[in-house]
């Protein structure tokens, strides 16, 4: 176990030096580790050009019984949500190259979906009821899961990166003692091994990660909600549903006793449009203006931190790293420079317009359009043109 | 009340720079921190305390150098500082980072409730307390915005959830994540410095743990990063002029 270093192969051009988060390797004749600084992350390993650096590692042979993709749905309201469905079109997809069968497992209290599911790629449902489960009860999703995982052996169980998702995944990983990879934003089959690609932003975003469980089953990741494509319905396809009763699932030590819908003026993680304000717009009067257009165009509002900290708006409508991880399908960024904070909440966003005076600020290397203006005057005009399209 | 706080070290910036060339990446080692959202479930650990009496325990895995972060914890207000370090836990992803820091929960005698960062901000993952949930086998509330009120056998709080927020009461002990503006951490006070100086910062080895060496560090961690790369830049970016751009802009709503 351990990082060895193959002296052979090593150029000591400090590429590991310069990638070790910890500072824990020197040059000099040779590559050093300072065994109390070294954690053993492999940043060096990925990074060093020569692939002088190996990380050694006891490996257990994966379990060869297990088979199949499990996507765990979340409903909302008895229905499943839209991420569900994205990624069960991607399931799809994966299962298509590992020859292998998808199947939709939905805890909670809905029921008689299915045809949804199998129509977005699944080949088979089982809904396994609990009629007086909240649609936020992770403790009961997980120990509704745990069980089922254990005794169905799928190979790969993915989720999605929702708040419950988040909670209840790892959970259910641990109970499992498998890996799981959070917040994935690609996925795709390892073609030597056949191994599930994880791939997720890592250091806020800075860079991106691929991660494999080899040894372990099943495979698991939780997948950010808007990334993959909605699937168009697939009517010719055929699958079979499964009806299993949960029972109840309350008294467990874990009691929900008041819950509270989202205000209006949250909710910006799902917007399909959203205007972003950032310091350029200036003052607080005129990021009145930018709710004013996005009430127009059926938008939502979100900003960057500075706003929060100036107090011109609340908390939930801050995007970034720190904040709110949105993926609108049009995302209209006015007047922010584009911190790397900032940018890591917003990479799932499909089509970025950047209206900036500077025509060189970092966000207009993330933009798909860049417009060299005063947003202020943009949105004037913007609220102008809607103004007049509302009225013909 | 007995609190243990799950601490973790963190670079302070994940600021990173591409070697133009050899398309290596170049980071800042120079300065580590203690992550910002454990920070707040230090701060909302001595509250509780403030007002139920009890201790509150700082607990990290981590390399040497980490105890002076959590003697900075005891400047704010933790009673004491417990370090797990050993060669044989490192390279753990949050798998065996969560079975250690669950076997260190044991070893110091349990713990009625267990606060934690909701993430870190190097890994941003959220995973390690719902998973030292899964271990210890109590029940865990994510993403708490608000601790209401607490007695010897249960914490009131309220957490985010997909639809909005939801008030919920759990049994102790409990593993509790919170965000990072639950409350503002207070600064370290001079009586505080003065008894960080002398405090001791109990240091932690496997073998203490009892914990199965097949389930910590590099061999107990089932996932394996296998590439790093720099977030792919979009196209060169089409440039759109001020006199069209409403227009232009109004285009692409309508096309959704
Ligand atoms: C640990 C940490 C976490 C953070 N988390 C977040 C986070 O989650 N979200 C976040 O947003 N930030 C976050 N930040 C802050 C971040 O680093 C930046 O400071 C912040 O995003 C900058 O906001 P801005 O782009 O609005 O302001 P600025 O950087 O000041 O940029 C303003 C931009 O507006 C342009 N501009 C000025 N006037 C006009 C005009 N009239 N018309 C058009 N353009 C104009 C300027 O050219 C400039 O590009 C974090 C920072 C740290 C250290």
């Amino acid at each position: 176990m351990g990082i060895k270093i193959d002296r052979d192969k090593c150029v000591l051009c400090e590429a590991c030096v310069a990638s070790c988060p910890n500072g824990a390797l020197s040059s000099g004749d040779e590559i050093c580790i300072d065994e109390e600084k070294c954690i053993l992350c492999g940043a060096c390993v990925n990074n060093c050009p020569m692939e002088a650096i190996t990380l050694e590692k006891e490996q257990a042979a994966a379990d060869e019984g297990s088979s199949g993709i499990w996507v765990a749905v979340q409903q909302q309201d008895g229905r499943p949500i839209p991420a569900a469905l994205e990624l069960i079109h991607k399931a799809r997809e994966l299962a298509d190259i590992k020859k292998c069968t998808v199947t939709a497992v939905c805890p909670g209290k809905g029921s008689g979906f299915e045809k949804e599911l199998i129509e977005a790629g699944a080949d088979e449902v089982i809904f396994c009821i609990s009629e007086n489960m909240a649609d936020s009860d992770d403790d009961a999703y997980a120990r509704i899961l745990i069980p089922l995982i254990k005794e169905r052996n799928p190979e790969t169980v993915l989720f999605s990166a929702t708040i419950l998702g988040r909670s209840a995944a790892p959970r259910i990983a641990a109970k499992l003692g498998t890996g799981l990879t959070a917040d994935c934003t690609a996925l795709s089959i390892e073609p030597d091994t056949g191994l599930l690609a994880q791939t997720r932003p890592a250091l806020g975003g800075n860079l991106m990660a691929t991660i494999l469980c080899p040894g372990t089953r099943p495979q698991m990741a939780t997948i950010r909600p808007g990334i993959f494509p909605a699937p168009f319905p697939d009517e010719t396809r055929t699958g079979k549903a499964e009806y299993l009763r949960a029972g109840d699932t309350t008294g467990r030590g874990f009691e929900i006793i008041s819950a509270e819908a989202k205000k209006e003026s949250g909710g910006i993680s799902d917007a399909e449009v959203l205007l972003v304000a950032g310091r350029g717009i200036g003052s607080a009067r005129n990021l009145k203006k930018v709710f004013e257009l996005a009430e127009l165009m059926g938008a939502k509002v979100g900003v960057s931190r500075p706003l929060i900290d100036m107090g011109w708006a609340e908390y939930p409508h801050q995007v970034g790293q720190t904040g709110a991880t949105v993926a609108p399908k049009l995302l209209i960024s006015l007047g922010v420079s584009g911190a790397i904070q900032h940018l890591a909440g917003m990479g799932g966003a499909k089509t970025v317009v950047a209206v900036n005076t500077d025509e060189a600020a970092p966000i207009t290397r993330q933009a798909d359009h860049v417009i060299h203006m005063d947003c202020v005057e943009f949105v004037d005009e913007l609220t102008r043109s809607f103004k007049e399209r509302k009225e013909l | 009340m007995n609190i243990i706080v799950c601490v973790k070290q963190v670079p302070s910036s994940n600021e990173v720079r591409l070697d133009p060339v050899r398309k290596t990446i170049i980071r800042d080692s120079s300065k580590a921190v203690a992550n910002p959202f454990d920070v707040t479930a230090v701060e909302a650990a001595v509250q509780i305390r403030e007002k139920h009496g009890g201790t509150v325990t700082a607990l990290s895995m981590g390399i040497p150098a980490t105890e002076k972060l959590l003697r900075d914890e005891i400047a704010r207000g933790a009673d004491k500082a417990v370090l797990l370090t050993d060669r044989v836990f490192a390279g753990a992803d949050t798998l065996a980072t969560s079975y250690t820091l669950a076997k260190a929960v044991n070893t110091l005698g349990g713990a009625d409730l267990i606060l934690c960062g909701k993430m870190a901000t190097d890994g941003d993952t959220a995973q390690i307390g719902p998973e030292l949930s899964a271990w210890l086998d109590v029940p865990c509330v994510t993403d708490v915005i608000e601790i209401k009120e607490t007695d010897d056998r249960h914490i009131v709080c309220v957490r985010n959830t997909d639809a909005g927020t939801e008030t919920v009461k759990v049994e102790l002990p409990a593993v509790i994540t919170v965000v990072k503006n639950l409350t503002i951490p207070r600064l370290p006070s001079i009586a505080g410095i003065r008894k960080s100086l002398d405090a001791e910062v109990r240091l932690v080895k496997a073998a203490e743990l009892g914990a199965d060496p097949s389930r910590i560090g590099l061999d107990g961690s089932p996932t394996q990063v296998i590439r790093t790369f720099p977030q792919e830049k979009k196209g060169e970016a089409v440039k759109i002029e001020a006199d069209k751009a409403a227009a232009a802009v109004m285009e692409l709503w309508e096309e959704l």
